[in-house]
């Protein structure tokens, strides 16, 4: 435990080990997506009348070209009516017309039942462009202004402990560390199970974004105290790594039970969170590790002004003590 | 005890009676007929969510007025709890929970609402009667829209019958010079009137007619349909004439419709959501699940762990989410799928400020202070850390709110309020209730037991109970 500290330049190359191949698939996928920000229309129809074999994406693919929605993409689920199981379809088009939209919806609607019978339209959103492009300005705003207001209110939080800026500007890398970790695994779940980034997306971001924070000012509370109270023998090292060990039970029992709550969650809490809550729990887990293993770790690189000596040809002095 | 403490206790008492008769209030009525009910969102019971925006630039009091039209509209629908409200400088934002066919509604208070001055030949017209007017030959606007269902055919009840003479165009009443009903200038009985003016070519066409036709009855018709069928008195120089009535109340009708009966500017569906009520029972009766399950398991891990500091923790927890529910009724907070998320979130931070204070109060025993000295020195300590993550996570929660007001993505707002009022709301379970329940406990014998506090020896208790 005592080598927490000592150990730092192995926990920022696990960091990058993580987050390098999400870098990756941001760069060349990117992010899906969803209606929230690219525009866009989501029917979610049940066929009341039809089981989920007897479907075919095909043919709905065709109904809705038929009536003016080329280039649908359809999703087969299954629903429950009543106790029994019928199909469902997730149908994803370009946004429904701003100044006729109901037209629109009654034909496709009528094609769809003249094909397979009785249909339910259990959810329809529809985006416009407009609104699309100001909602991803908007959230891009957000993010910054996040970090902006959390910044300044860390370094006046902390004006009293030796360089406060410092404090705010680790915490502040923490965070980034935690929302590259959670674009990339967006960006990855895009590609392998289709998951579409939407306005609950940015919800979960930014929830993250705070807990990071939650987690790392309980540890840089905890630094700041040990400071005020340092014996002269201490050094900056130590006290960084006797804070950690203080804040470790802490750190592991809250990130335990804010666990509990999410996995209850998902398995129960219904399909339209269930993205949602995904992304909470890999951000919340990122969001401690970054904390303990990046965020006081960084002050200490500070501290120390190491960047003096990562270009020289000794290796930095993290990895020499675990060499050894 | 200290004084101090009984009186906390009685204080959290007394709130946590009164939330409870707010969550346990029969029929969803609580003190002088308020109406506590729990309010479900869109994506819980069902309904439409649209974001209307103006068709072209136009200042903002324009949009107030559309605003206005539409709630007027909503309300004649007799739709409960519905939402109207004006966002940015040219977007509506409605919500109608509950209802079958919202897309249709929508059109319906979409619709431009044309009110227009008839020729009829003489002929007066009932009020209530649909008509075709010059101007608006194929009446869209006051389609049935309760009784239709999806699948039905629409058929229009007038795409027969005479086409009417429009004399004006609604575009061109010039809404400044409407006025609140005053006595009748020219009466000598008690006769009501609404003062009005057309402005450019209505102005001279409504002139040249009221002129030719004076004693003869022109119909004033909304959306297509008959308002009233006043004789002419006199010629209308300028386009400007009053409206006179026999009663106050029909004057100040016809003022409103005259005022805000038509929308000022056409608006477009820039974004919809529609959600099935049905999809909303499941979703509901999953977030009840859920929260159970949460909770419980937060509850054991507490007990377990924490031991006697833990069940004190947990008693705590069950007031926070008794509070929370009564909060969200009394203010009342629509809860959406996000925001129970968002209260679920919130038990864990909740927890979390509780999970920090005991960490202060093992070590305080460990040092060997007596346990009512650890007490104050674990919630003193602790207390830094609990305020700064508090409000680092409230900035995010307000910026979410402001985001989420914006594009009338009700989904994030309801996350955002749900978990910014659980975390205000933890501080004072937390810093509070937790607090004085250990105060309380204190004197009991039972109390000054490590093993209660998950350690092995705890100096300050040792002596505690020697000299007792």
């Amino acid at each position: 435990m005592d080598k927490l500290v000592k150990l730092r330049y192995w926990w920022f190359a696990l960091s990058l080990v993580i987050i390098i191949p999400g870098l990756v698939s941001l760069a060349i996928f990117g992010l899906r997506l969803g209606i929230d920000f690219s525009g866009g229309a989501l029917w979610d129809i049940q066929f009341v009348e039809r089981t989920p074999g007897q479907l075919d994406t095909e043919r709905i693919r065709a109904i809705f070209a038929a009536q003016g929605f080329e280039g649908a993409l359809v999703q087969l689920t299954e629903s429950q009516v009543d106790g029994r199981t019928v199909a469902s379809a997730i149908v994803r088009t370009r946004s429904l017309s701003e100044t006729d939209p109901e037209p629109q919806r009654q034909r496709v609607l009528s094609a769809l039942s003249a094909e397979y019978g009785p249909v339910n339209q259990q959810a329809l959103q529809s985006v416009g462009a407009t609104v699309s492009a100001e909602s991803t300005r908007s959230a891009v705003i957000a993010v910054i202004a996040a970090c902006v207001a959390i910044l300044v209110y860390l370094t006046l939080a902390f004006r009293r402990a030796p360089h406060p800026v410092r404090y705010g500007i680790c915490a502040i890398l923490a965070m980034i560390h935690d929302v590259l970790l959670v674009l990339g695994v967006a960006s990855i779940l895009g590609v392998v199970i289709g998951m579409e980034v939407d306005a609950l997306f940015l919800t979960a971001l930014l929830t993250v974004i705070s807990f990071s924070v939650h987690d790392t000012i309980v540890v840089f509370d905890r630094i700041r105290e040990n400071l005020m109270n340092r014996r002269p023998t201490e050094t900056f090292d130590e006290i960084v790594n006797h804070s950690i060990v203080q804040t470790l039970p802490r750190s592991i029992n809250t990130q335990l039970t804010t666990f509990f709550t999410l996995v209850a969650l998902l398995l129960f809490g219904g399909e339209s969170i269930r993205n949602l809550v995904l992304i909470l729990l890999i951000g919340l887990v990122s969001g401690t590790y970054s904390s303990i293993f990046n965020a006081a770790q960084l002050l200490v690189v500070w501290e120390n002004r190491e960047w003096n000596r990562w270009f020289r040809r000794s290796a930095p002095p993290g990895a020499e003590a675990t060499a050894a | 005890m200290r004084s101090r403490d009984i009186y906390s206790l009685i204080f959290i008492l007394l709130v946590a009676g009164i939330a409870l008769s707010i969550v346990f209030a029969p029929e969803g009525r609580w003190l002088f007929n308020r109406d506590v009910s729990v309010r479900l969102g869109l994506d819980l019971r069902g309904g439409i969510q649209v974001l209307l925006r103006a068709a072209e630039p136009v200042e903002r009091s324009v949009m107030q007025t559309a605003a206005g039209v539409i709630e007027r509209r909503i309300n004649a629908l007799g739709v409960a709890e519905s939402v109207v409200q004006l966002s940015g400088n040219d977007r509506i934002i409605v919500e109608i929970p509950g209802i079958d066919n919202p897309e249709q509604a929508i059109e319906t208070l979409r619709g431009t609402g044309k009110l227009e001055f008839i020729d009829t030949k003489g002929e007066f017209l009932a009020p209530g009667t649909i008509v075709r007017t010059t101007g608006s030959p194929n009446p869209i606007a006051l389609r049935p829209t309760a009784t239709v269902t999806g699948t039905e055919e629409i058929t229009s009840t007038v795409s027969e019958g005479p086409i009417y003479e429009s004399i004006t165009d609604g575009k061109d009443l010039d809404l400044s010079s409407v006025q609140p009903p005053q006595i009748a200038s020219q009466s000598l009985t008690n006769q009501f009137a609404v003062p009005f003016a057309f402005t450019g070519e209505s102005a001279r066409r409504l002139e040249q007619f009221t002129a030719a036709n004076i004693q003869r009855p022109m119909c004033i018709v909304l959306d297509n349909q008959v308002f009233s069928c006043p004789v002419i008195q006199a010629a209308l120089i300028g386009g400007r004439g009053e409206i006179t009535t026999n009663t106050r109340q029909d004057a100040e009708q016809i003022y409103t419709q005259l005022k805000y009966g038509a929308l000022p500017v056409p608006l477009q569906v820039e974004s919809s959501r529609t959600v099935s009520a049905s999809l909303g029972q499941g979703s509901v009766d999953a977030s009840i699940v859920a929260g159970l399950v949460g909770l419980l398991t937060v509850a054991l891990f507490m007990i377990l762990f924490y031991r006697l500091p833990g069940f004190l923790a947990t008693v705590a927890l069950l007031l926070y989410t008794v509070i929370s529910f009564a909060l969200y009724q009394l203010i009342p907070v629509t809860l959406t799928l996000p925001g129970i998320a968002g209260f679920i979130l919130s038990i864990g931070v909740a927890v979390d400020a509780n999970v920090l204070i005991f960490a202060r109060l093992k070590e305080e025993l460990r040092r060997g202070r007596s346990l009512n000295a650890s007490i104050d020195a674990a919630f003193v300590e602790a207390w830094p850390a609990i305020r700064d993550s508090s409000v680092a996570t409230l900035i995010t929660c307000t910026i979410l709110f402001m985001f989420g007001n914006t594009f009338g993505v009700s989904l994030i707002k309801g996350f955002a309020l749900t978990l910014g009022l659980g975390i205000l709301l933890s501080l004072f379970t937390a810093m509070v209730v937790t607090r004085t329940f250990l105060h309380v406990i204190n004197p009991l014998p039972f109390a000054q037991n490590p093993w209660l506090y998950e350690l092995k020896d705890a100096p300050g208790m040792r002596h505690a109970r020697e000299t007792a």
